[in-house]
């Protein structure tokens, strides 16, 4: 691919060899798609460490404690690498104990994994403040018809917190579609590495980085309508505040 | 165990609907023998026992810190208690001591199943707010008792229509008037076929104006037949629809009997002062 010093917008971001349209689309896609699983991953986390910690054994809460200690108190790029590195490390030095040969560790699912992992703290946190919130004569109520529970938590709990939990969640799923530009470190081919890529061959930093900035910007407009949507539905129990 | 506990097959319970419940008074709905709860060092029952029959009506009253709620409150376990006895439709819910000092009920699919025939209806409603009225009247019945959901919802409607809410099923407990969200909370409590209601306080977070509306709902219940467990501190209304009333006083029964007596020829004089000072 040849490039003139100043190619036209249109030849730059078209698709095919001459441009770098797939590339960024692509990028894009793979920037969403480790959002996605990785923040579902990390809600299931934040999930079970919320329960874990309102209703675990003291040796569940204790641990708990310190995953979401250290996981908010250090870097998520330090995170990234060490999880990243180490990860790998250990899972090959583990199947080297066990007469494996060392494998290679899928990109995509470590990225997932990382993400994820971070994730989970922050959404353990969020989810447990809103399941506290729940006024506690509603989980009465619930026990009083006779409801198991795991019925009182599915039932009553889990869709009474969600007003107190959007919100927080929204924060957490902006947060992870920018933190999933960290991933381009270990040299996972996201968005943003995708753009450094295109931007070192064409020399089109500006043009290039403007288009990037613009897709993350999409992405979260696209997904803030959607969280206010869904806040709105959990919310309809609720009278507005005038 | 007293009673035949298989003359109450789970699959019957929830059958009779309103109809002869006047019947049968001989039978048992809740048995209570020395009931003991304690809170720490603060003992708040010492020792109450209460029987009612099918169809009675029992209205607890008492002063603040009786020990009238948390009474109520044993019966369907909310509280556990420290010593006693329960018996719901003559089955005993077998209990053995905690480390945290109070008995628990030791089958768990026993107390959910008792719960089933214990409706309770709390003070400050707690109608479940995510929920429609109509949703949270068919929740348990749909989720717990497993009956088939449109014959949840006839039966709800037919309910709600009885207690004056038929128009607003579909709005959320946080738009109605706190008179409203109770009688919804009372047809939440009849939609299971309870064998027993129990009313904790159920006018008392109302204003003065919406109390009526829901006494009114309790009285037509009570002269069904419906059989009830009341804490109250609605005089006249104790005085009115009950067959039995009980007055505790720190924790003891100071003084029970037909409404007549307790209210009109009492023998404790802190239960005559407490009937007079009340009106």
């Amino acid at each position: 691919m040849m490039f003139a010093a100043a190619a036209p917008l249109t030849t730059l971001l078209s698709w095919g060899d001459q441009g770098f349209g797939d590339e960024l689309f692509w990028g894009a896609v793979k920037t969403v798609e480790i959002s996605v699983f990785g923040y579902a991953f990390g809600l299931a986390l934040g999930l079970l460490g919320a329960v874990g910690k309102l209703s675990g054994p003291p040796w569940v809460r204790t641990l708990l404690n310190g995953y979401t200690t250290i996981v908010r108190a250090v870097p998520e790029l330090v995170l990234i690498l060490l999880l990243y590195y180490a990860g790998t490390d250990s899972i090959n030095g583990v199947l080297k104990s066990i007469g494996y040969s060392p494998i290679e560790v899928n990109g995509l699912v470590a990225a997932i994994f990382v993400l994820g992992f971070v994730q989970g703290a922050y959404s353990t946190e969020v989810l447990r403040a809103a399941i506290q919130s729940v006024p506690f004569g509603q989980i009465e109520a619930a026990t009083a018809y006779g409801m198991t529970r795991l019925g009182r938590f599915r039932r009553i709990v889990l869709p009474a917190m969600l007003p107190n939990a959007i919100p927080g969640l929204a924060n957490l799923w902006l947060n992870i579609t920018k933190d999933s530009a960290l991933i381009s470190v270990v040299g996972f081919t996201e968005l943003a590495l995708a753009t450094r890529q295109a931007a070192g061959v064409s020399k089109q930093y500006f043009v290039l980085y403007v288009v990037a900035q613009m897709i993350y910007l999409v992405i979260s407009l696209t997904s803030t309508s959607l969280f206010d949507w869904l806040e709105r539905r959990v919310r309809r129990g609720q009278p507005k505040l005038s | 165990m007293p009673f035949d506990v298989s003359a109450w097959p789970a699959k019957l319970e929830k059958k009779p609907r309103g109809g002869n419940l006047k019947n049968d008074t001989t039978q048992s709905a809740v048995e209570v023998y020395d009931l003991h709860k304690a809170f720490g060092q603060l003992e708040v029952l010492r020792g109450v026992s209460l029987n009612a029959k099918k169809g009675d009506v029992v209205s607890m009253i008492g002063a603040s810190g009786s020990g009238k709620s948390t009474f109520l409150r044993c019966i369907n376990f909310l509280e556990m208690p420290t010593q006693g006895r329960i018996l719901v439709t003559g089955e005993e819910i077998v209990l053995k001591p905690n480390k945290d000092g109070n008995l628990h009920p030791v089958d768990r699919k026993q107390l959910e199943r008792i719960r089933t025939r214990l409706a309770m209806v709390f003070q400050s409603f707690n109608l479940w707010q995510h929920m429609t009225v109509l949703q949270n009247v068919i929740e348990a019945p749909i989720h717990v008792l497993k009956v088939p959901r449109s014959e949840a919802i006839e039966h709800a409607e037919a309910l709600l229509n009885k207690v004056g809410l038929f128009e607003k099923r579909d709005q959320y407990p946080a738009f109605l008037s706190g008179g409203q969200q109770q009688r919804a909370a009372i047809a939440r409590a009849l939609c299971i076929d309870p064998k027993v209601m129990l009313f904790d306080e159920p006018t008392s977070a109302l204003d003065p104006e919406l109390v009526g509306e829901v006494l009114k709902v309790i009285r037509d219940l009570a002269e069904e037949g419906r059989t009830m467990i009341l804490v109250t501190h609605e005089m006249k209304f104790a005085r009115d629809v009950s067959s039995h009333v009980i007055y505790l006083h720190q924790g003891k029964v100071e003084e029970e009997g037909p409404p007549q007596k307790v209210f009109g020829a009492p023998i404790s004089a802190r239960c005559k002062q407490f009937v007079s000072s009340i009106h």
